[in-house]
C-alpha cells in the first residue's frame, strides 16, 4: 500500500468503492501507486464507468472512500465530498466529449484558464501540449474538423495540460478504427510509461510534468490493459475478480475471463497424482459418462488434490494431421471449430472432447490445412498443464 | 435515397431524374398545396391591398413611427427579460429535480396556451393599482405598472418567455451531460461551466428561442391591450396601431401590416438558413 511511515497516504490513489445503482452493486478496491499505470479491465456492463464517475467525483460513494495523494476526496462516513472540479483528475472521456464551439487549442487551454491561468499564457502552454501530440499545426480546427485518432489526442492533452494528480482514460481507444487505435496504442504508451515526458517528441521534455502521476486506463480491451498497463485489474459484474502485472494474468487468469482475455485455456477438474479428471461448470465429474474420449489430462505437477483450475497456454498445444508418436501423455483427437488469423499467430478452436484454444504460427496452420472441421490430433505435455488450486465454488 | 440515385447513374439516365420515392403520394401533395394556400393567400391579399405610392407616407407618419418606435424597445426589452428569466428558469426545470417540477413547468408556460386577453386581465387583477401586488407597490413606491411603457414590457414578456424556456429546457435536455462533467474535472466552477461550456453549446437553440420570443412580443395584442391599454404615444404598439388605423385609415393599417408581414417573413427565412439544419 502506498501509505508512509506516518500513516499518511502519500501520492498514490486509493479507492474503495461501494455503490448501488438500482439492482446494481459495485464493490471495489484499488489502489494505484504514483508513477504506476493500471488498467481496469472487464466487460461491458461490468461497472467500469460508474468506477470512472465515482474517482472523478461526477456520482457520490454510497459508502467506502476514494484518497488521492493524500487527500481524502470522497468519504460519506466522514461526510467529506470534493467537487470533481477541485479533485485534480484529469479524465480522458470515451468518444473524447471535446468542446465542439472551441477549437483544438481553446479546448487544451480550458483547464488551464478555469484554474485562474492568463488567457495568453494559458495558450502558449496548450500549444506545447499540441506540439507533443504532433498537432501543432491543428490548434484552429474544431473537433468536428479532427479525426478520431486527432481529437483522441487532443483530449489527452486537454487532460495532461491541468497537470492533474491521477488520469483517468476512459476505453480512451475505444471509438477509433483499428489502425488508429494501434497508432494511438503506441502513441499512447510513450506517454503512460514514464509520466509525460516519455514521449519520443522534443517537444514532451519541454513541458511541466509530474512522471509520478498515477494512471488508471479503463477498458474492455485486453490488448489496450496488456500494452498500456503495469498493473491489470479485473472487473467483472462490479466486483474486482484478479489483479496482476499482464504477466501474472497470463500464466495465471482465475476467472474463465480473463482466461479468454488472454487467449488463455482454463480447465475446472479435481486433481488426484496428477491425474486431472476435467469437470464442467455444473457438470457432473464427465468420467464414466461416455460423453468424453478424454476426461483426464495428465499434469507433472503431482502435489495438487481435489478441486484445481488447469491452465494450458495456447501456444502449448500441438496440433498434428496423424496421431503423433513420442512421450506426450495427453493425445487425443478433435475437430477445428474455427480458425482464426490474429496477427503473426493463428488461433485454432478445438472442438469437443475438449474445447481449447490453440495458437500456432500461421505457416504451421497452412501445413497442416487446418480449415474448420478440419480432423486433427492434439498433444500436449504434461509439463505444459500447470494447476492452481480452485478457490471458487 | 442513395441507392436509387446510384441505380440512375448506372442505368445511364439522367443525373437531375428525381427517385420516385422523393415526391410525395398525391394525397399528401394536394393538402400540403391547401396548406400552403392558406398561409400565402392573406399575405398575396395584403400585397395587392397596399397603396404601394404612398407608403412611405403612411409609414413616416408620426402616429407609425410612434407606435413602431415603442414596439421596438418593448419587444427587445421583453426578449431580453425573456432571456435573463428564462434559460435559468429552463435550467432548473431540465437539471433539478424536485417536487412539483410538472406543476411549475405548467404554470410557467400557461401564456402559451392562454387567451392572451386572458393573460393581461390576470396582470391587471395582480399588478393594477387594485391589485394584490401592484396595490401595495403603488402604495410603496408610487409606480404603476398598467397603461405605461413598463406595462407593455411586461405584457409582452409575459406571453413571450415561455417560448424561451420550452426552447431552451429541450435544448438542455438534449445536450450530453458530459461536456459539463469534461469541464467539472478541468477544473471548471460550476456557473464557468455554464457560461463557457453549457450556454455555447446550446447557442443555437438559444439564439432561435430569443428571436422566436422577441417575434411573438412584437406581435403582441391581447395581453397589451387588456394590461397596457391602447393609449397613442404611451402604450399603442404597431399592432394596436393596426387595429385602430382599420377604422380610422385602412391604407395605414395595410401599410403597417405589410412591414410586419415583411419583416417577420424574413426573420423566419434568416433563421431557417442560419440554425435550422435545411436539407
Amino acid at each position: 500500500m502506498s501509505f508512509d511511515d506516518t500513516g499518511a497516504a502519500v501520492s498514490g490513489l486509493q479507492a474503495d468503492i461501494r455503490l448501488r445503482r438500482g439492482e446494481f452493486e459495485l464493490d471495489v478496491s484499488l489502489s494505484v501507486e504514483a508513477g504506476e499505470t493500471a488498467a481496469l479491465l472487464g466487460p461491458n456492463g461490468a461497472g467500469k464507468s460508474t468506477i470512472v464517475a465515482a474517482i472523478a467525483g461526477l456520482l457520490p460513494l454510497d459508502g467506502g472512500v476514494v484518497r488521492l495523494a493524500g487527500r481524502v476526496l470522497d468519504e460519506p462516513a466522514a461526510s467529506v465530498f470534493v467537487p470533481p472540479e477541485r479533485r485534480r483528475i484529469g479524465v480522458v472521456f470515451q468518444d473524447q466529449v471535446l468542446f465542439r464551439h472551441l477549437n483544438s487549442l481553446d479546448n487544451v487551454a480550458f483547464g488551464l484558464v478555469a484554474q485562474g491561468m492568463r488567457r495568453a499564457e494559458a495558450r502558449t502552454q496548450a500549444q506545447a501540449w499540441l506540439d507533443a501530440m504532433d498537432l501543432g499545426d491543428l490548434g484552429h480546427r474544431r473537433p468536428r474538423a479532427l479525426s478520431g485518432g486527432q481529437r483522441q489526442r487532443v483530449a489527452l492533452a486537454r487532460a495532461l495540460a491541468c497537470q492533474p494528480d491521477l488520469l483517468l482514460a476512459d476505453e480512451p481507444l475505444g471509438s477509433l478504427d483499428v489502425t488508429a487505435r494501434n497508432r494511438l496504442r503506441r502513441n499512447l504508451a510513450s506517454h503512460l510509461s514514464s509520466g509525460r515526458n516519455g514521449g519520443s517528441s522534443a517537444a514532451a521534455s519541454s513541458l511541466p510534468g509530474n512522471g509520478e502521476m498515477p494512471r488508471l486506463l479503463i477498458t474492455h480491451d485486453p490488448a489496450d490493459a496488456f500494452v498500456l498497463a503495469d498493473r491489470v485489474h479485473i472487473l467483472e459484474d462490479g466486483r474486482l475478480t484478479q489483479a496482476g502485472t499482464p504477466d501474472e494474468l497470463r500464466r495465471a487468469p482465475a476467472t474463465s475471463y480473463a482466461a479468454d482475455l488472454s487467449g488463455l485455456n482454463l480447465v475446472r477438474g479435481t486433481a488426484r497424482e496428477g491425474e486431472i479428471t476435467v469437470t464442467d461448470d455444473g457438470d457432473t465429474p464427465a468420467s464414466g459418462a461416455g460423453r468424453r474420449s478424454v476426461v483426464v489430462l495428465h499434469a507433472a505437477d503431482r502435489s495438487l488434490f481435489g478441486p484445481v483450475l488447469a491452465t494450458i497456454h495456447p501456444r502449448a498445444i500441438a496440433l498434428h494431421r496423424e496421431r503423433p508418436s513420442g512421450s506426450p501423455r495427453n493425445v487425443w483427437r478433435t475437430t477445428a471449430e474455427a480458425v482464426e488469423p490474429l496477427g503473426d499467430i493463428t488461433r485454432v478452436l478445438l472442438g469437443s472432447p475438449l474445447p481449447l484454444t490453440a495458437d500456432i504460427t500461421p505457416g504451421a496452420a497452412h501445413e497442416l490445412l487446418i480449415r474448420p472441421g478440419t480432423s486433427l490430433w492434439v498433444s500436449v505435455k504434461a509439463t505444459e498443464v500447470e494447476l492452481a488450486p480452485d478457490g471458487r465454488d | 435515397m442513395t441507392d436509387a440515385s446510384t441505380a440512375t447513374s448506372e442505368s445511364g439516365d439522367s443525373a437531375a431524374r428525381r427517385a420516385p420515392r422523393d415526391l410525395p403520394p398525391w394525397p399528401v401533395a394536394v393538402l400540403a398545396a391547401v396548406g400552403v394556400v392558406l398561409f400565402a393567400l392573406p399575405v398575396v391579399g395584403l400585397a395587392a391591398r397596399t397603396p404601394w405610392t404612398g407608403l412611405w407616407t403612411h409609414l413616416s407618419s408620426r402616429f407609425v413611427v410612434d407606435a413602431a418606435v415603442l414596439s421596438v424597445v418593448s419587444s427587445v426589452a421583453a426578449a431580453a427579460f425573456a432571456a435573463a428569466v428564462g434559460v435559468p428558469l429552463a435550467w432548473v426545470l431540465a437539471r433539478v429535480q424536485f417536487r412539483g417540477r410538472s406543476v411549475v413547468r405548467a404554470l410557467v408556460t400557461l401564456p402559451m396556451v392562454l387567451p392572451p386577453v386572458v393573460g393581461g386581465a390576470a396582470l391587471l387583477f395582480a399588478l393594477g393599482r387594485r391589485g394584490v401586488v401592484g396595490g401595495p407597490l403603488h402604495d410603496a413606491t408610487g409606480l404603476l405598472l398598467p397603461y405605461s411603457i413598463w406595462g407593455v414590457i411586461l405584457a409582452n414578456a409575459f406571453v413571450a418567455t415561455p417560448l424561451v424556456i420550452l426552447t431552451v429546457e429541450g435544448a438542455l435536455r438534449n445536450l450530453d451531460r458530459r461536456y459539463e462533467a469534461a469541464a467539472a474535472t478541468l477544473g471548471a466552477s460550476r456557473l464557468r461551466t455554464l457560461w463557457k461550456v453549457t450556454l455555447p453549446m446550446i447557442g443555437p437553440a438559444l439564439g432561435v428561442a430569443v428571436v422566436v420570443a422577441w417575434a411573438r412580443a412584437l406581435g403582441e395584442f391581447g395581453a397589451t391591450v387588456t394590461f397596457a391599454g391602447n393609449l397613442g404615444g404611451r402604450t399603442q404598439t404597431l399592432p394596436l396601431a393596426v387595429f385602430v388605423a382599420l377604422e380610422s385609415d385602412r391604407d395605414a393599417a395595410v401599410a403597417i401590416s405589410l412591414v410586419l408581414v415583411a419583416l417577420s417573413l424574413g426573420l423566419l427565412i434568416a433563421l431557417r438558413d442560419r440554425w435550422w439544419p435545411s436539407r
